[in-house]
């Protein structure tokens, strides 16, 4: 086994064990978008409507919340020294690290989003369409969320600050997969185009956060 | 093998840490580094692992693996443990072995060698200091670096575990390593010394 596939396997184990957190994000979504129809009424044409967005807002959200600790539990218990002295370089520590983190958070709430989508009167296209968005999507906010993370490793009550700093750049990924998932039953575009634009952003973003995660955490151990 | 530092600076935040420093480490020789508190000891330690940079000279190691950096033949054993509270000893070490390249003993080997064998199912969090420290030590075993870079090592051990310690070192070294290690105290390991100045 490589040292690469070892990484990603403590990572998945890590998640998945006490004070691991891998479920707090899928709570939180599970909690937000069964609220919504309360907040909303039961309109069904409307709640349909606002349907996707509400599920993809809701993912994004609950992306932010576990990233703190991506990389700042690394760093307390001087783990990430020793990742940095690992044969493995530093983006591929960050691509495997976060490649187990998307698993264990962001593909639940893929995988969530269908059955959460009964909820809000979702037509059967649609929500697969927000389950295809949501599985290419949710890496790419991943791997943004880990370069917030990474910044703000070495601060104490850092989670705040990432959050602030790493919305911003998720509102691309966000346009474009609420634009693929309503485009799926309200076409006036066809639903590959934002999709394949939402795929190559989340593609790109992958290697540029694997880079810039990796950057950020030689640079602050400094 | 040999390890060489060359005319070595550091800086932290704008603080001459300490400049022109120079020494080799011979294979099957220790080296330890004494001074005060903050003489720059860890910081040393630390750059030769290549967590920090320095801001002149040169570190290289002589022989060996020419194509792998010095970070990639050494083992840093700082003060934090890294031990996480919800794997066992025998998972954490399994994984260090692995991901540090391995080619040393098998990991229960190791965890019985520094006396961790009856805990290795055991998570973590019940582990006390000494035997998480014992830990962090069964890692030097698992993966076979050439070079150990031992930050205050005796910390939370107790005389018995001070005494596999020893042991240990003197293994290494008879078998041609080389040892940096940080210390105010006398630790028993026979070792080469290395004064940092302190508050120059």
């Amino acid at each position: 086994m490589s040292a690469f596939t070892a990484l990603i396997l403590r990572e998945w184990r890590l998640a998945h064990r006490i004070g691991g957190g891998g479920g707090t994000g899928l709570v939180f979504f599970l909690i937000l978008v069964t609220v919504v129809p309360f907040a909303v009424g039961p309109d069904l044409n409307l709640l349909s409507r606002i349907g996707p967005a509400i599920l993809w807002i809701a993912a994004t959200l609950a992306t932010l919340i576990g990233l703190d600790r991506l990389f700042q539990a690394d760093e307390e218990d001087g783990s990430l020294d020793l990742l940095s002295t690992g044969t493995l370089p530093m983006p591929l520590v960050v691509l495997a690290k976060g490649f187990a983190h998307w698993a264990a958070t962001g593909l639940p709430l893929a995988v969530a989003a269908p059955v959460l989508g009964l909820l809000l009167a979702l037509e059967p296209a649609a929500t697969g369409a927000v389950f295809l968005t949501l599985l290419v999507g949710t890496p790419g906010l991943t791997f943004i969320g880990a370069v917030g993370a990474a910044l703000t490793a070495s601060l104490r009550r850092g989670g705040l600050i990432s959050a602030v700093l790493v919305m911003p750049l998720m509102i691309p990924i966000l346009i474009f997969g609420v634009a693929a998932a309503s485009a799926a039953v309200s076409g006036t575009v066809p639903f590959k185009t934002p999709f394949l634009v939402l795929c190559g952003l989340s593609l790109g973003t992958v290697v540029v956060g694997s880079m810039a995660s990796a950057l950020a955490l030689t640079l602050s151990s400094e | 093998m040999r390890l060489i530092a060359d005319q070595l600076a550091c800086e932290r935040s704008a603080r001459t840490v300490f400049r022109d420093l120079s020494f080799t480490v011979e294979a099957g020789e220790a080296l330890a580094v004494t001074g005060p508190n903050g003489a720059g000891k860890s910081t040393l330690l630390r750059l030769v692992a290549g967590l920090l940079r320095p801001s002149a000279g040169t570190l290289s190691i002589d022989g060996g693996d020419a194509e792998a950096t010095v970070a990639e033949r050494v083992h840093y054993l700082g003060h934090k443990d890294a031990v996480k509270p919800s794997m066992t000893p025998l998972e954490t070490l399994d994984f260090w072995s692995r991901f540090l390249g391995g080619r040393g003993m098998p990991a229960e080997d190791a965890l019985e060698r520094v006396g961790l064998g009856h805990a290795a199912a055991l998570p973590s969090a019940y582990l006390s200091a000494g035997q998480r420290r014992r830990l962090s030590l069964a890692r030097l075993l698992a993966a076979r670096r050439p070079v150990w870079l031992l930050d205050e090592p005796t910390n939370a051990l107790d005389a018995a575990s001070q005494a596999t310690l020893r042991g240990i070192c003197k293994d290494h070294l008879a078998s041609g390593g080389l040892i940096m290690l940080a210390t105010h105290i006398e630790t028993g390991i026979p070792a080469r010394s290395l004064a940092l100045g302190g508050r120059a």
